[in-house]
């Protein structure tokens, strides 16, 4: 993929963990609110991706930011989730969401 | 403080699933297809991106948004983008407008049902 | 909400503005009217039974399923589905693990190879409620997930797309790979229902 080669290079591996930003800005954002603040585990690397918030604004998005499959445990999430303490919930998180 | 647009909805309480199943009219179809032209997911007449089209699709007022259709509000939003991008441009759009509108009085306004999925 | 009932007054507010964006379009020569048709008729051509066989595929090919898992756009390219742009992950249900898909923020589906989205799919209903309380929604679904199995809820909020490998269902050892594709819906494919062997199987060349 040409734009994988043009994109920054991926900070996290399958297995960290990382934390997603909390942080409420103006614009087109691809990171759901409910997911804001909370932490999970790399399940996998998407790729490289052009931004987003830069897309949404005409411009080009480059470079790529890598892109993480992140899953959480449904009872960090939700305060009082009712469902298997096992139970995931799994998202799509920008290098630039993670702090 | 603007925590969570309109659109960003999950977690939020709410009713109910309906399970209601809605073939496509016609023109939501044609809405369909010029959104999957413009953004050249095919053909070759990329002039936007789904982002552009996703962000005016959030610009709209929520009580808009909630009562609008899914088609009806990609087809503003498109629109907007358009606009937007100076593919067109209001004053195009008005014109263009009022047109239709003097031609919908004709039997072109007869009711087109499709049978969707 | 808009009314359910799939017809519309003639000339709404948004149809106007579809006909009028759209000759605008073409008067500019942006697109074209016979490019129009041919994405809505390519459009109509996708649909759930894209995916469903590419779960019986995976149900009797082993192989097959391991590429399907490791890459959803090859493997339906593989099976002659044209997907572009689509980047698809197929998820596997398991006695273990269940899967359900959502896109909270929009509606995105994997609609290159499944076609349109169902309307329920795209309600806030669903897109709300599903990431919080999956049992109970799936539970309105008629889907009863026991309490030992993991859930797991993807929302597809950013490039990829999702779609369900449901687990294949007992008795059915003996089925071909077309009867098996009759046992999965759409709804298998998102993750709301589970594949149902019909009480009165009806009679099928198989």
């Amino acid at each position: 993929m040409t734009l994988e080669k043009l994109g920054t290079v991926p900070l996290y591996g399958v297995g960290a963990r990382v934390r997603v930003r909390r942080a409420a800005p103006l614009g087109h954002i691809r990171t759901p609110f409910y997911i804001r603040g909370h932490a999970g585990v790399v399940e996998r690397i998407c790729g490289a991706f052009p931004n987003p918030e830069e897309l949404a604004q005409q411009r080009d998005g480059l470079p790529a930011q890598p892109l993480y499959r992140v899953r959480f445990r449904q009872k960090d999430v939700w305060p009082g989730y009712r469902g298997g303490a096992s139970d995931v919930i799994e998202l799509e998180i920008f290098q630039h969401w993670i702090e | 403080m603007i925590e969570r647009g309109h659109h960003d909805m999950g977690g939020l309480p709410a009713g109910k699933v309906r399970r209601t199943e809605h073939a496509y009219d016609d023109w939501e179809l044609r809405v369909d297809a010029m959104m999957m032209l413009l953004i050249g997911v095919v053909g070759d007449s990329k002039r936007m991106t789904v982002d552009e089209l996703r962000k005016n699709v959030e610009a709209l007022a929520p009580a808009d948004y909630d009562k609008m259709g899914y088609y009806d509000r990609w087809v503003i939003s498109l629109t907007q983008t358009m606009i937007q991008r100076g593919v067109i441009t209001s004053d195009d759009l008005a014109r263009k407008l009022a047109q239709v509108q003097r031609r919908g009085l004709s039997p072109i306004s007869r009711r087109q049902r499709t049978k969707g999925r | 909400m808009r009314k359910e009932t799939g017809s519309y007054q003639p000339y709404s507010y948004f149809q106007l503005m579809e006909i009028s964006l759209r000759e605008l379009l073409v008067e500019k020569g942006v697109v074209t009217e016979d490019a129009i048709a041919g994405a809505m008729a390519a459009m109509r051509e996708r649909g759930p039974e894209r995916g469903a066989a590419m779960v019986a595929r995976a149900w009797l090919d082993p192989a097959y399923k391991a590429r399907m898992l490791a890459d959803g756009s090859r493997a339906a390219e593989e099976l002659g589905f044209e997907v572009p742009g689509l980047r698809l992950i197929v998820v596997e249900n398991t006695s273990d693990t269940h899967n359900v898909i959502v896109c909270t923020l929009c509606s995105c589906y994997p609609r290159m190879l499944l076609g349109l989205p169902p309307e329920w799919y795209k309600s806030r209903p669903y897109r709300s409620r599903v990431v919080r309380e999956p049992r109970k929604v799936l539970a309105e679904f008629g889907t009863k997930i026991p309490p030992k199995v993991q859930i797991r809820v993807h929302d597809s909020n950013a490039d990829m797309r999702y779609m369900v490998l449901p687990l294949r269902p007992a008795g059915t050892e003996r089925w071909s790979e077309e009867r098996l594709a009759g046992l999965v819906t759409r709804d298998c494919l998102i993750g709301v229902a589970l594949p149902q062997i019909p009480k009165k199987p009806k009679s099928r060349k198989s």
